[in-house]
């Protein structure tokens, strides 16, 4: 008993040490991995722009204040539509897992309407405030809000351009190999931006209509 | 009986190979119906409430209204991350983890160091300047 003990005892620490699970398998298409690293770094630069609000946020040059420029119905409206945005995506990825096309184009097609019915109400504030002398050039609170909210906005409306495009080559090709790949990596662009957006509506919108 | 084992668990190792390479093909993983629809509704409360509390004029202390604020939203980050981007300590074999980990730390210290500093560097300015008509 006791030698088979030390048996043991020596075994375990003899035995060869194993760093690579034979579980683990490299991945044999690097894209996705790319596209989150592409996805991280993206981070950082809203990272940087979130900081320079946090900065200037409440440096409002005796100019308008957060509470008095901001409507909140419409961001709740904005948040919405990009949620639900979020969730369409969802049942397009959904339909592709299924291998069905036309669903696919279809959920597709409502995600993109959803984004630029998000686009729309953003430009319709942005329209709205610089109307009314509220521009980027009143104060470094709307520079920075300008700048912040802004860059969202061009991420969410090239997304939509690389939607319509993944939407063409669906309906010319069907669902092969690469078209999976590129609609996983628009999925993880399209959910990153609401995550960003998450940020800006809690952190931009609803603190800055604090006292 | 031990030969009848044998064999199956043979067709299972090979039902496994199969899935595996299945899933390569595809890409990554597998989404359900389920998962985006627990994460939607986690999302929709997640983002209702703290409009709702806003909106009905917050708590009577704005910090505190604040903090519930970035609470829920630290929360609903996590929720898209795991049900809507599948989030997980596995896909990638690890890596898509550690940058994200990476990532976090890198936007904590952006953040956290910037608004440090810089409301330092205004505590620190001489009186005169720190008119608010003064202000950029």
């Amino acid at each position: 008993m006791s030698d088979a003990k030390s048996y043991d005892t020596y075994n375990t620490a003899a035995a060869p040490l194993r760093f690579h699970q034979e579980t683990e398998h490299h991945p044999e298409n690097g894209t996705l991995l790319g596209f989150w690293l592409y996805l991280m770094s993206d981070c950082l630069i809203f990272a940087c722009l979130f900081a320079v609000y946090g900065v200037l946020g409440r440096s409002y040059a005796g100019g308008p204040t957060g509470a008095e420029v901001f409507e909140l119905p419409l961001v709740a409206l904005n948040t919405s539509l990009l949620l639900l945005s979020s969730i369409t995506y969802g049942f397009a990825m959904l339909e592709m897992q299924r291998k069905r096309v036309n669903p696919t184009l279809v959920w597709l097609a409502v995600t993109g309407l959803l984004g630029a019915g998000f686009i729309g109400i953003e430009l319709y504030e942005f329209g709205h405030l610089i109307a009314e002398g509220n521009g980027p050039q009143r104060s470094a609170f709307l520079s920075s809000f300008f700048t912040l909210v802004g860059t969202h906005g061009l991420h969410v409306s090239c997304g939509i351009i690389w939607l319509i495009t993944l939407m063409v080559q669906v309906k010319r090709k069907g669902l092969i190999g690469p078209n999976k790949r590129r609609l996983w990596c628009l999925s993880m662009f399209w959910h990153f931006l609401d995550v960003v957006w998450i940020g800006v509506f809690s952190f931009v919108y609803l603190m800055g209509v604090l006292p | 009986m031990s030969a009848h084992t044998d064999v199956h668990a043979g067709h299972g190792h090979d039902e496994h190979g199969h899935g595996e390479h299945h899933e390569h093909d595809d890409g990554i993983g597998h989404v359900s119906l389920k998962g985006y629809m627990i994460g939607f509704v986690l999302a929709v409360l997640l983002t209702a409430v703290p409009f709702a509390l806003v909106m009905s004029g917050g708590l009577k202390d704005p910090s505190a209204t604040a903090f519930v604020i970035l609470g829920f939203a630290a929360v609903q980050i996590v929720v898209h991350m795991v049900y809507f981007l599948h989030m997980n300590a596995k896909s990638e074999g690890g890596w898509n983890m550690l940058a994200l980990i990476f990532t976090a730390v890198l936007v904590l210290i952006t953040l956290s160091g910037s608004i440090w500093v810089m409301y330092h560097l205004n505590h620190n300015m001489m009186p005169a300047l720190m008119d608010p008509r003064n202000l950029p």
